[in-house]
């Protein structure tokens, strides 16, 4: 609770220190990475099944959301609603048979799932614009369109607490015990009665319709889309980010988002060695906190008490 | 009466025979042990009462009926828990919630109330934890319920998944090798653990090389030696058979 006191003290704060409306957008790219990343470290840090592919659950979020909004004329919170149950629906389908894969296996499955929908979009230029992009309609509350940064950025800090609150009680519930525990031992999990196929498969749906309802939101939010987020490369991005920031700690993924997406955003040098970039942290990470930033810090922390 | 039969019970490994036409009754109330050389087949006989195996041939009946599960969460929803040789513990939660964790089948709740902790499921919870509580006090851990489980020393371990199995509240509960790895003072504990089950009424089955153990707690011994059943009975009665003092009792007094 006091996290989440903590995180919603930030979210308050924040603005406090945003000087003008480029400083709101990197923050609201921040929130909307990091509720990727709160999912993603469901899947990732507590039920231990890697996802390559999550990128793709964000390009069909925001594609879907896109074509629906602008080539159908849906309004565009159902338009919204729909993407990010297509993500849902598509995780399920294709994971029922992926998630009976462990390990390597199950990360290149994730891995070519990914880059199929990264291609679809690319080369399907008659929905989605192709390589060029496509604008998509602002967001709409009951006829007021949702324009400007600072209401934005109240939109996304809301969501990001609530998600964060929704993932802590998730892992504090059975259901999250049952992800830990198949993460733990599969075996042992199993003859606790845990059906592990099917909690995996929960963790995955779950985290793939949040990546897909975040990937609608930086669609309307930005006003136009390219391939470019629904990449493999974006997918390794979310994946270190949650690595970084500490795998089975939901405000280390917060933390990961944040500074890995903004320190390329503020250090302009970094741009065009980014992957560098990212190669490098995850490698320190690895090699220096292997559990990740938040998890060391906090170790760190009891042992000085 | 009977709680678990197995008949004609079998299963091989590409040709290898593992375990071969076996048949056996468990009763209800009963420790029931397995004993044999190495490599006889008393941990594949535990898998395939898991469901961690399926069987080349052969039937199993629980209670009277058809054993129809599959996966091994089926056959601990039918009742049957385990603990594990080589430990399988949680070893990324604290003790408690691995104890808590044992308890998944008592603990149904839906996605939508887990994500948003109905104050129904806030009290299932409390109950959970106190349950879970008195488990690892029964076990004799309570001193670690909230330590991390990889702080946790070997013989701690061992107890942890015999709390853990319990949490289920199986009628039928397997041991594999509980004693091993263990020191003469803690290996009493295990047997005092043992006959506690038992005061509780629940069926135990124990796979053990610690021949005193097993001689101490049984009420019935089933003897197998490459994969078959070599003799079963009381444990005066197996510990006097020629056979098994040949295949097993007598090479371990050398």
């Amino acid at each position: 609770m006091r996290g989440l006191l903590a995180l919603a003290a930030v979210v308050l704060l924040a603005p406090l220190a945003l000087a003008n409306n480029y400083h709101y957008e990197i923050a609201i790219l921040v929130g909307l990475n990091a509720i990727v990343c709160v999912g993603l470290n469901l899947l990732i840090g507590y039920a231990g099944q890697v996802s390559l592919g999550h990128a793709g659950f964000f390009g069909i979020g925001a594609y879907g959301s896109a074509i629906l909004a602008a080539r159908y004329g849906w309004p565009p919170l159902a338009s919204l609603a729909a993407a990010t149950a297509a993500a849902a629906l598509l995780a399920w389908v294709v994971g029922r048979p992926i998630l009976r894969l462990r390990g390597h296996y199950l990360a290149m499955a994730t891995l070519g799932l990914g880059i199929i929908i990264s291609i679809v979009i690319t080369t399907e230029d008659r929905y989605t614009g192709g390589p060029d992009g496509m604008s998509v309609p602002p967001l709409a509350l009951a006829g007021f369109a949702l324009s400007g940064e600072r209401a934005w950025y109240w939109l996304v800090g809301a969501l990001l607490v609530a998600t964060v609150w929704l993932s802590l009680n998730l892992i504090d519930s059975p259901v999250g015990r049952a992800l830990r525990a198949l993460h733990g031992s599969e075996v042992a999990a199993e003859v606790a009665g845990i059906d592990s196929a099917r909690h995996k498969l929960l963790a995955f749906v779950l985290s793939a319709a949040i990546a897909g309802l975040a990937g609608a939101l930086t669609a309307h939010y930005a006003g136009f889309i390219t391939p470019g987020k629904a990449t493999f490369l974006h997918s390794i991005e979310l994946v270190v980010m949650v690595v970084f920031g500490g795998m089975a700690s939901t405000f280390g993924a917060v933390v990961g988002a944040a500074v890995l997406t903004a320190l390329p955003q503020l250090l302009t040098v970094f741009k065009e060695y980014e992957m560098v970039v990212f190669g490098g942290v995850m490698m320190l990470t690895m090699i220096f906190m292997p559990t990740g930033l938040v998890p060391t810090l906090a170790m760190l922390a009891r042992r000085r008490r | 009466m009977s709680l678990l039969r197995a008949e004609g019970l079998a299963k091989e490994f590409g040709g290898v025979r593992a375990v071969e036409g076996l048949d056996f009754e468990i009763r209800e109330g009963q420790v029931f042990s397995v004993i044999g050389p190495n490599g006889a087949g008393k941990t594949t006989l535990l898998n395939l009462l898991t469901g961690i195996y399926r069987p080349s041939a052969g039937r199993l009946w629980l209670a009277g009926r058809a054993l129809a599960a599959r996966a091994p969460h089926q056959f601990a929803a039918a009742g049957i828990g385990r603990t594990f040789q080589n430990l399988q513990i949680f070893f990324n939660m604290s003790a408690l919630e691995n104890v808590m964790a044992g308890r998944h089948l008592h603990e149904r709740c839906g996605l939508l109330a887990a994500l948003a902790r109905t104050p129904r499921l806030a009290r299932a919870e409390r109950d959970c934890r106190r349950l879970a509580r008195e488990l690892l006090e029964f076990v004799g851990l309570a001193a670690y319920a909230d330590a991390p489980a990889d702080s946790l020393p070997y013989g701690a371990l061992k107890r942890l998944e015999i709390a853990r199995a319990l949490a289920a509240e199986p009628r039928l509960l397997l041991l594999d090798e509980p004693a091993a790895g263990l020191n003469p003072s803690e290996i009493r504990g295990i047997d005092g653990l043992i006959q506690g089950l038992a005061k509780r009424g629940i069926t135990v089955v124990l796979v053990e090389h610690n021949m005193k153990l097993v001689m101490g707690v049984s009420d019935h011994v089933l003897v197998l030696d490459y994969g078959r059943k070599l003799a079963e009975g009381a444990p005066e009665a197996v510990r006097g058979d020629p056979r098994v003092i040949e295949a097993y009792l007598g090479g371990a007094e050398h």
